[in-house]
């Protein structure tokens, strides 16, 4: 679970004791990787914020101005610098932001957000710890995921800068196009294991030649 | 396997769907004067057309928003998708012909631009007037 409240030595606490649920996979994921192919890495300890609220309502606009917008339909993306807010639902979002603008290293994104909701409705809930961050890039990215998810992935169809929730290897996870060979995966953290090793044997045939 | 076109997301796998049973079965009025026979009946008894039924799908891997779905169960033929709440389309075809994405709510985003053009087929409620449906119970 993530801190829920931060205590007062927060930038004291050792930081070193924290386990990503990729982690025991770490070395797996290098040694999987295919330079210049296909590439797979863990990003670990995104923070990353539930969001509940109407974006035309007055607490809407108000965090819209936090976080530099509230994405307005399936698969669009807003945000402004390191902050992303990936759209879920008509009235859930996904904000995405570095590991830094968590309260408990000293961040004040999610009690500025709190408090630009106030007490309307909806809400703000800390979510760090409910999902982790795979980057698969390379050429081959788009080959790998396409064994495991039935969305169009063809750049004519699937752009950069789009996020969609589905399925890849048959659990739920949310797929964020971040470049043009380059995705981010965020499954539940207790999937990673999972979509993880899944990624491994779906990547492995690019580590040998073509056979013709 | 169904592709179900998502009022919110378009066409989707029917696997990120759950379905959510019979549509328009309202709560009862009073339930404290119904019989053990009428709650019963409420609760459980659930109508079994052979042709159009209208049923509750939840994309639950998508935008976890529910949605009514008008579906032939003979044939599979997906014939209208509108949201909740919202009266049953009639069976002989006077939905709109909104690419079956009959959304009113205001945030509740159809296909518009905003939108990925994931869809490889649409269900299309064009067809509806094209079948006959055998129309059982109609709630």
């Amino acid at each position: 679970m993530a801190e829920t409240a931060a205590p007062a030595n927060s930038a004291q606490k050792n930081l070193s004791l924290r386990v990503s649920p990729a982690a025991p996979l770490g070395a797996a994921f290098e040694a999987g990787s295919v330079r210049g192919v296909v590439e797979l890495r863990e990003v670990p300890f995104l923070t990353m914020v539930g969001l509940r609220v109407n974006r035309n309502s007055g607490a809407g606009q108000r965090v819209a101005s936090v976080t530099g917008g509230l994405p307005a339909g399936c698969g669009s993306v807003s945000g402004t610098g390191d902050t992303s807010v990936l759209w879920l639902g008509p009235e859930e979002f996904l904000v995405v932001a570095p590991t830094e603008a968590h309260e408990s290293l000293g961040g004040d994104l999610i009690q500025a957000l709190r408090e630009a909701l106030g007490g309307d409705a909806g809400q703000v809930v800390d979510l760090s710890a409910n999902r982790t961050t795979f980057e698969l890039s390379g050429p081959r990215a788009r080959a790998v995921l396409e064994k495991g998810c039935s969305l169009d992935l063809h750049p004519s169809v699937l752009q950069a800068g789009t996020a969609l929730s589905t399925e890849i290897g048959n659990i739920p996870a949310v797929l964020w196009k971040t470049g043009d060979e380059s995705f981010r995966i965020f499954p539940r953290a207790s999937f990673a294991d999972f979509l993880g090793r899944w990624l491994l044997d779906a990547m492995r045939e690019y580590a040998s030649p073509e056979v013709p | 396997m169904l592709l179900i076109s998502c009022p919110n997301c378009g066409s989707r796998d029917e696997t990120e769907f759950h379905y959510g049973g019979q549509a328009h079965v309202a709560y009862p009025e009073n339930p404290n004067e119904l019989t053990d026979r009428e709650w019963a009946e409420y609760l459980f008894y659930r109508d079994n057309t052979k042709g159009a039924f209208a049923e509750r799908w939840l994309h639950s891997t998508g935008c976890r928003q529910w949605f009514n779905m008008l579906r032939d169960t003979v044939t599979y033929e997906i014939q209208a998708i509108y949201p909740m709440g919202s009266p049953r389309p009639d069976a002989a075809g006077k939905v709109t012909a909104d690419t079956g994405t009959a959304s009113t709510a205001a945030d509740s985003t159809t296909t518009g631009s905003a939108s990925p053009d994931i869809s490889g087929t649409s269900s299309s409620p064009t067809s509806i007037s094209s079948t006959t449906a055998p129309e059982g119970a109609t709630p």
